[in-house]
């Protein structure tokens, strides 16, 4: 079972010196324990482009899809055996990262 | 046999075995709805088969073998057509020599349905339903919602359990004691809404809910027989239970603690409830908010008439209480205690610090009005049970405010909200 824990943000500053190092703390933990799968940061929301080529005709938009407070400032994907299992793992993922996060189970 | 019969040993199988049913059936086929629908099938056929062909000698067992064959049924039924079907089981440690902290099935249950990252109101519609038996009428009912609404409350919150996986096991010893929180806030929560049963139509004390929520913490005790708070919790909800006929008057108006007719509460409760009491002090183990709320009970339950009221002890605890838990509403609680101890005028001080986080609390209001009734402030106390008046949701409180304010001497231009209580 894999479980998206995604960072939620409300200001574009990058983590800190002591967030990163936290953060790799607790990535190292992931891969030593067989929970990981993918994980990054984003670039801010501003950087965003939304494109649109439903219609075979590329529509480019600059920005974020949805101008919102708070957005994705980036995520974890992670292996594990069920919900209680990811919220542990994401009560260490938000502490080391400062930030809240959200959970949700992939299909 | 006769009819009356019978439905006295399906009732009684329907208290007794409905929890077990659901939590086996839950286990072995991985899915509350096939487990909920299938226990649902097995006691509609009891009612049909059971007045011609007799109560069975095990109801339990015979229950267990009908709902398991409804639910494969079911599954064979739904395989056909929905193939994924099969695929989404729930989780449960299974595996041999997993410790487990206790062993009854329907502690996976409770534990699933009061799951932290399930809404509050979702834990009391899964738990009522899934735990309790309730049907999902009485449960909307109860919560004053839509019967449509309360069953898409309850088929969200199984499709999250479902689609993120909350598990379907006791939680590890380490997270049990937190988890068994969850668990007492969801039954006290049901318990408080019978008690003070909130809405203009309804009646003022739901003795189905206080009962259900009763039960429950029961059974929760019997499972978890070392927790504090489970005990505290029972203990609490006991004696409060054994005051519920003399809660209300003739006309279907609150009756205050101290004006209750000692000689109808029920003796039988109170006694439990202090052998619970007893048995906590005696463990010597510190005492959580609800073996607090436990024990001022217990106080106040010890005495034959209020003037005997041990009002030292009972701030004693309130004190204890506020070191726990500095809610504000904790806070009116220790200084009405306060007031019966030094006097109105030392209460209401303390009152008056509150007023701005509780001015939308009904009991603030109350808790004034009746101070300044006492300090003979009788304009002021007239408006403070105005405010009470307008912000109290149950009809017997609303009764004996407006009793209350009716009787205040003094004639006084503030304006009144008029409130015609219903009568009971």
């Amino acid at each position: 079972m894999q479980y998206l824990i995604s960072v939620i943000h409300d200001t574009s500053d990058l983590a800190t010196a002591e967030e990163d190092a936290a953060i790799d703390v607790f990535n190292d933990r992931l891969v030593a324990d067989g929970h990981w799968v993918f994980a990054g940061g984003l670039a801010g929301p501003a950087t965003a482009t939304v494109l649109d080529n439903r219609g075979g005709k590329a529509m480019l938009t600059d920005g974020p899809f949805l101008e919102s407070k708070e957005f994705l400032a980036g995520f974890w994907i992670i292996e594990a055996p069920d919900l209680d299992t990811a919220l542990d793992l994401a009560a260490e993922g938000s502490k080391a990262c400062n930030r809240r996060v959200e959970v949700r189970a992939f299909l | 046999m006769n009819t009356i019969d019978v439905r006295e040993a399906v009732g009684r199988a329907h208290r007794e075995e409905w929890a077990r049913l659901v939590a086996a059936l839950t286990r072995r086929f991985g899915d509350l709805d096939i487990a909920e629908e299938a226990a649902a099938d097995a006691f509609a056929v009891a009612v049909r088969r059971w007045p011609d062909d007799g109560v069975p000698p095990n109801p339990g067992a015979w229950l267990t073998t009908t709902a398991t064959r409804k639910a494969i049924d079911r599954i064979r039924r739904e395989s056909k057509r929905d193939r994924k079907h099969r695929q989404a089981r729930m989780t449960y440690d299974d595996r041999p020599g997993t410790p487990e902290p206790i062993g009854d099935e329907r502690l996976r249950l409770i534990f699933t349905c009061c799951h932290p990252a399930l809404a509050m109101e979702s834990r009391v519609a899964l738990t009522l339903r899934l735990v309790g038996g309730l049907t999902m009428a009485e449960i909307a009912r109860a919560f004053l919602v839509q019967e449509s609404t309360m069953g898409q409350r309850i088929t969200r919150a199984k499709a999250k359990i479902k689609a993120a996986r909350i598990p379907y096991r006791v939680p590890s010893a380490h997270d049990l004691p937190a988890r068994v929180s969850g668990v007492l806030a969801v039954l006290y929560l049901v318990f408080n809404e019978g008690y003070l049963a909130t809405g203009p139509g309804t009646d003022p004390v739901r003795h189905d809910l206080t009962a259900e929520a009763i039960r429950l913490t029961r059974l929760i005790h019997a499972l978890v027989p070392g927790d504090g708070e489970a005990a505290g919790l029972l203990a609490l909800m006991l004696m409060t239970e054994a005051r519920r006929t003399a809660r209300l008057s003739g006309s279907g108006a609150l009756v205050p603690l101290g004006e209750q007719d000692r000689g109808t509460w029920d003796a039988e409760l109170i006694a439990e409830g202090h052998q619970l009491v007893r048995r906590r002090l005696a463990s010597g183990e510190p005492p959580g908010p609800y073996q607090i709320l436990a024990a001022i009970n217990a106080v106040h339950t010890s005495a034959r008439d209020v003037r005997d009221t041990d009002w030292p002890q009972v701030v004693a605890l309130y004190d204890q209480l506020a070191a726990l838990d500095p809610s504000p509403v904790v806070a009116l609680n220790r200084a009405i205690a306060v007031a019966e101890l030094d006097g109105a005028e030392v209460g209401l001080a303390l009152v008056d610090r509150l007023g701005d986080r509780l001015a939308g609390y009904h009991a603030y209001h109350a808790t004034r009005a009746d101070l300044l009734r006492r300090l003979e402030r009788d304009d002021e106390a007239h408006q403070a049970y105005g405010r009470a008046i307008e912000l109290a949701g149950n009809t017997a409180e609303t009764a004996h405010l407006t009793r209350l304010r009716d009787r205040l001497p003094v004639a006084h231009n503030a304006p009144s909200a008029t409130v015609i209580p219903e009568q009971a």
